[in-house]
């Protein structure tokens, strides 16, 4: 949770008063709040903590970031079903678990 | 080294790393305070680079792992009643509380939804205006202004049927804590680099100066984490006690202005427990009296509560730095990812998951490691 995830802002827009834009994440694209950053561009970089951006950052840190979290299956853990996550961890084997894709650090199910 | 071509940039790291065993002549104690810190630092091996004189100590900085006993307990009974939708973050669901979880409460038919951002949860309230949303409000200063915006937006959109179950804590007099502990270790502080580009670094000045210790801002990257011990180390050993920004892409000095000012509106400084290490002073937030019909708790009455921390879990130890997960006796054993007894075991960014999850159950330091390294 404490993860803060670098992103490009796509598009932005004024809902219900407050300034939204849809934000890209490697792939993931997801609603976000610009409120805390307002003066924040379509095509500039932000990180962004649970739906809200929070410092600008550069584009080349960015992409850096974002790379290295994309290697290391962060943005997978950020954005990936909660529910199968959490079903995962305390020991449930989905099938398309088996078999073991050889990596070794999730295979701690054994 | 399995992970090491993840540093990236594997020739900055070693020379990062040349500087620090070129640097160090004694034995330092130093405390990185978040989470995130911990697990990169674990998931690399960083603690196995870096010199035996250099030992990181990790600290109380998990949310998931210090909110309360009492107040996930809370949470469990609020999500529980019918009429009820209850939202948190992913990370909460599987975090015991005295007899059980939020995965369980959702599979005996409690309403609890996962949301990505607390403005989702907003979203859930106004589509269902004849149920009470109620939305799980913990974590540090990076996760209290969205949800003091959520707040305010309720507010400001007359959103009556939503509310926040409040558990915020704040850094700096969580470090505070740890020096005036009689069995403080810690010399030198990474401090958290996401609650300071919220909160900049003024609150810091003031603690390195009164407890004699280094304090650098770091990232969450390899990288970022050898520079931040880099530079710590550099400090103590010429007897420095300064606040440094070693994270300055992503901190400026002051922070960012519109969210502490939105947290100044919506929260006021409170006592708050932290789960295994007790109440400390002014360490937490409360909904401001402006806003405290937005007050889950005041909502629903939910006393009577009775709360069992497990005997067996020293995750308070382990929260203070004084005890290494492997040293508990549960590690392991009784308390697994799958069945754990405490948070530091549940939560992603726990101590002890982190730990267990990379298979450093052998951790007498492993010098044979550290050759086969290519980094050192
Ligand atoms: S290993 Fe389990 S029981 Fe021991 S301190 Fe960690 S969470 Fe608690």
């Amino acid at each position: 949770m404490c993860l803060a995830v670098p992103g490009r802002v796509l598009d932005i827009e004024e809902r219900d008063g407050t300034r939204m834009a849809n934000v890209d994440f490697g792939g993931v694209v997801k609603e976000v709040c610009l409120e805390y950053l307002p003066d924040l561009q379509v095509g500039e970089y932000a990180i962004v903590h649970v739906g809200f951006a929070l410092q600008r950052l550069d584009e080349e840190s960015a992409r850096h970031t974002l790379e290295l979290f994309a290697d290391l299956g962060m943005l997978q853990e950020e954005f990936g079903d909660p529910w199968e996550l959490a079903a995962r961890e305390g020991g449930f084997v989905f099938p398309s678990d088996l078999p073991s894709d050889g990596d070794a650090e999730r295979e701690e199910a054994r | 080294m399995k992970y090491i071509d993840e540093f990236q940039d594997p020739e900055l790291a070693r020379r990062l790393l040349d500087d620090i065993h070129a640097t160090v002549t004694r034995p330092w104690a130093l405390m990185e305070v978040c989470g995130g810190q911990t697990h990169t630092i674990i998931r690399h091996g960083i603690d196995q680079l870096l010199p035996d004189q250099v030992e990181l100590i990790h600290g109380p900085g998990c949310p998931v792992c210090v909110t309360p006993l009492e107040v996930i307990d809370k949470a469990l009974e609020i999500a529980s009643r019918p009429g009820v939708i209850f939202c948190s973050f992913g990370d909460m669901l599987r975090v015991p509380g005295t007899d059980r979880d939020l995965f369980r409460v959702r599979s005996e038919g409690g309403d609890v939804r996962v949301v990505y951002s607390p403005l989702d949860a907003l979203r859930i309230a106004q589509q269902n205006p004849q149920q009470q949303v109620v939305f799980f409000g913990i974590g540090f200063e990076t996760t209290a202004p969205p949800n003091a915006m959520t707040v305010y937006q309720a507010s400001k959109l007359g959103i009556r049927n939503f509310s926040l179950l409040v558990s915020h804590v704040r850094v700096p007099p969580a470090i505070e804590a740890i020096m005036q502990s009689p069995s403080c270790r810690v010399q030198g502080f990474l401090a958290a680099g996401h609650v300071c580009s919220v909160m900049g670094v003024g609150e810091y000045p003031e603690l390195a100066e009164r407890f004699k210790v280094p304090i650098v801002v770091t990232g969450f990257e390899p990288l970022d984490i050898l520079e931040g011990v880099r530079r710590t180390v550099r400090q103590l050993e010429r007897g420095e006690h300064r606040v440094e920004n070693a994270y300055q892409r992503a901190v400026r000095p002051e922070g960012n202005p519109a969210a502490q000012a939105m947290l100044e509106d919506v929260f006021e400084v409170t006592d708050r427990a932290w789960r295994g290490i007790g109440t400390i002073a002014r360490s937490g937030w409360k909904l401001s009296e402006r806003y405290r019909e937005f007050d889950a708790e005041q909502r629903f009455s939910v006393s009577g509560i009775r709360t069992l921390e497990p005997a067996a879990c020293r995750a308070g130890e382990v929260l203070q730095g004084l005890l290494k997960p492997h040293e508990c006796e549960a590690f392991g054993t009784t308390c697994t990812p799958r069945n754990p007894l405490g948070a530091t075991m549940v939560s992603s960014e726990g101590a002890c998951a982190a730990y267990y999850l990379y298979r450093r159950l052998d951790l007498n330091p492993a010098p044979a490691r550290l050759e086969a390294s290519p980094l050192v």
